[in-house]
């Protein structure tokens, strides 16, 4: 698809757009309709949109495999160190009162800090899901070469199946 | 700190599990699980101790927020007793998990392995402390996805460990819906989720339509999750392609969570004098539960491999809570906490044991035992005790299960089903019998490769084979624990 100027141009406009309505949403969140869970999903859909116009590898690119294994761990940790941040302030598990100097403060922090750890796990999710299973897609496109190229020489296909045999894990 | 236990032992698993999958290095993200598995079991035996000495349930509220309109965990009677149960099994088979690990999971897999191990645990510690019937939900899903990936693991060494981890994950997931499904027509009615106020509130549309068919919904999602007769057909390959170490640790654990979550809810939130439950659901959780005992007594007896055997044994096992639980009474209620306690006891120690075998030779079947009992005198006897205490031989736990199962059955002048229960669990001499046959009487095939012992595998599980052996003759303060824990459901003298 990106051969096509026009999907081009105007997926490179798009996609910063995507990301900064997301923001809102995740930032709005406590005031308006929105939250972590929505723009997540948002926010992912605009990796999603650049994977598909520029292709996987170029996606992969902008965000590493291992960088998004730690943003997922990383907003779940955000959660639950924000509930044991009240915990060492003296009140109960997930207490957003005392994170602020008055309760109504402590819970706007509180509510930005998880919904913020949210937002993060969703999107990095979102972006594992998809690019785990478009991966597929060229995992099977390659099985399926593999396969109709060991039909057309059957000798090879015997060191093939051997040499699968002796790396797959026993 | 210490009004935060509640929460605390399930939020260290919890929050252990993104840690664990981001630690690189040998052994790190194990050390780490042991960590705080061990960690949640001094939690629960602590809050056992306090539950006891209070006499009364413990309660935290999330977020400060009071019920019924915020989140509670409640400790009262029934959540301290399998509290421990659930975490001390799950200290012990990570324990035993390194070396299993190592043995039947690729290295690179390794972190992964334990995050999802952790919020396995952790969502079953909160399925069981929790007071809020959506916040099992997500505790059920939370245990449940982390362990279909678990099974999945398998792979690796046994390919159909995916087909069995999908066929669990569509099961599992069907049960779920229609939990949730039942919950939905429950806070239709009520307008809310805490368990102690849905039951008062209940009581005013008990005659309604829409109160049964939800009581039907969420009692036959977990009849699928606690895998009883006729809807068990995901365990037994779950159990059997599973990674070892996951085997043990499910078959001790998993189900009797769902077991729980059945009583809490049937007894806690319906109540027994619900309508309709006694006489429709508690005949069938009878029914069941004795063509359960059966058929997996059948099944275990035709069986040559032994994980599938004691998965099939499983299947019975479930079937005599579920007819503890069936009896509606007092005693039932408490023969299905002890069977609960001492079931785990057993099956973490069996499939432990058979771990150890299974690790060296890849698949423990009667073949592969064959002549075993000379060979690994120490594995080979943890699994032998551990069969006779499924059968209920005096001065184990397993018989201490029984007489309290017999004893509520007669109880209600249940004749028939109480010797229906003494004949299947005689069958069960059947397939131990198999066990000491192949291991004892057979001579060690020439050319069959050499078992050895394994410390690290015999004393996790001997540790729980003597706690069975223990909890056999010293049975009084699990029956009076018991007791306690079914009169939080039932009132009524002893």
């Amino acid at each position: 698809m990106q051969d096509d100027p026009v999907i081009r141009v105007v997926s490179k406009v798009m996609i910063p757009t995507v990301m900064l309505f997301a923001l809102y949403v995740q930032f709005h969140g406590d005031y308006g309709p929105g939250g972590g869970f929505q723009a997540g999903v948002i926010f992912a859909s605009a990796f999603v949109l650049n994977a598909m116009i520029f292709g996987l590898n170029r996606g992969r690119h902008v965000w590493p495999a291992n960088l998004n294994l730690l943003a997922i761990c990383a907003g779940v940790l955000l959660y639950g160190l924000t509930g044991i941040a009240s915990l060492f302030l003296g009140a109960n598990y997930l207490d957003y009162d005392v994170l602020g100097a008055t309760a109504k403060s402590g819970q706007h922090i509180g509510i930005l800090l998880v919904e913020f750890g949210v937002g993060l796990t969703v999107a990095s999710v979102m972006v594992a899901l998809f690019f785990t299973f478009a991966g597929r897609l060229t995992h099977i496109r390659l099985m399926s070469k593999m396969q109709a190229h060991e039909e057309a020489s059957p000798p090879a296909s015997k060191t093939k199946t051997k040499a699968k045999k002796a790396g797959g894990r026993s | 700190m210490m009004q935060h236990l509640p929460v605390l032992q399930v939020l260290l698993p919890l929050l252990g599990a993104p840690l664990a999958a981001l630690l690189r290095g040998r052994d790190m993200a194990w050390g780490l699980a042991l960590l705080l598995t061990g960690a949640a079991f001094l939690i629960s035996a602590i809050l056992f101790g306090l539950q006891y000495s209070a006499g009364e349930a413990l309660i935290y509220d999330l977020g400060g927020w009071p019920a019924p309109l915020g989140i509670v965990y409640v400790i009262d009677a029934a959540s301290a007793l399998v509290l421990p149960v659930v975490s001390g099994l799950a200290f012990v088979a990570t324990i035993a998990a390194r070396r299993l690990v190592e043995a039947e999971i690729d290295a690179r897999d390794h972190a992964l392995f334990y995050a999802a191990w952790l919020l396995t645990i952790a969502g079953m510690l909160g399925q069981i402390t929790t007071g809020d019937a959506f916040n099992i939900f997500v505790f059920l899903e939370i245990s449940s996805l982390s362990a279909y990936a678990l099974v999945a693991m398998g792979a690796g060494r046994d390919r159909r460990a995916l087909p069995a981890a999908f066929n669990y994950l569509i099961l599992g997931t069907v049960g779920a819906t229609f939990y949730v499904i039942g919950l939905g027509l429950l806070y239709m009615l009520t307008g809310t989720l805490n368990l102690t106020d849905l039951a008062e509130r209940l009581a005013e549309v008990e005659s309604t339509r829409a109160s049964f068919t939800a009581l039907a919904f969420i009692a036959l999602g977990l009849f699928l999750k606690m895998a009883l007769f006729p809807l068990h057909f995901w365990l037994v390959p779950a159990y059997a392609h599973a990674p070892s170490a996951v085997s043990a640790l499910m078959a001790a654990t998993a189900t009797k969570v769902s077991v729980y979550v059945l009583i809490r809810l049937m007894f806690g939130v319906f109540g027994v004098e619900f309508n309709g439950l006694a006489d429709a659901i508690g005949l069938l959780i009878l029914t069941l539960g004795i063509a359960g005992a059966f058929a997996g007594t059948l099944a275990a007896i035709i069986e040559t491999d032994l994980k599938k055997l004691f998965a099939q044994s499983s299947i019975a096992q479930l079937g005599y809570m579920a007819i503890g639980i069936g009896a509606m009474s007092m005693t039932g209620l408490a023969a299905a906490f002890i069977h609960l306690f001492n079931h785990a006891l057993m099956k973490g120690a069996l499939f432990l044991a058979i771990g150890a075998i299974a690790a060296q030779v890849g698949r423990a079947s009667m073949q592969t035992i064959e002549g075993a009992g000379r060979q690994i005198p120490i594995t080979m006897t943890a699994i032998l005790v551990g069969g006779l205490a499924l059968i209920g031989v005096p001065l184990t736990a397993g018989f201490i299960s029984k007489v309290y199962l017999v004893r509520a059955l007669l109880e209600q002048n249940f004749w028939l089903l109480a010797a229906l229960t003494f004949i299947s669990s005689a069958l069960a001499l059947a397939y131990v019998w198999k066990i000491i046959e192949a291991a004892w009487l057979k001579e060690r095939p020439k050319g069959a490769p050499v078992l050895v012992e394994t410390p690290v595998h015999y004393v996790p599980a001997w540790l729980m084979v003597l706690a069975t052996i223990g909890f056999g003759i010293f049975a009084g303060p699990l029956v009076d624990a018991a007791y306690a824990a079914a009169a939080v459901f039932i009132g009524g003298a002893r």
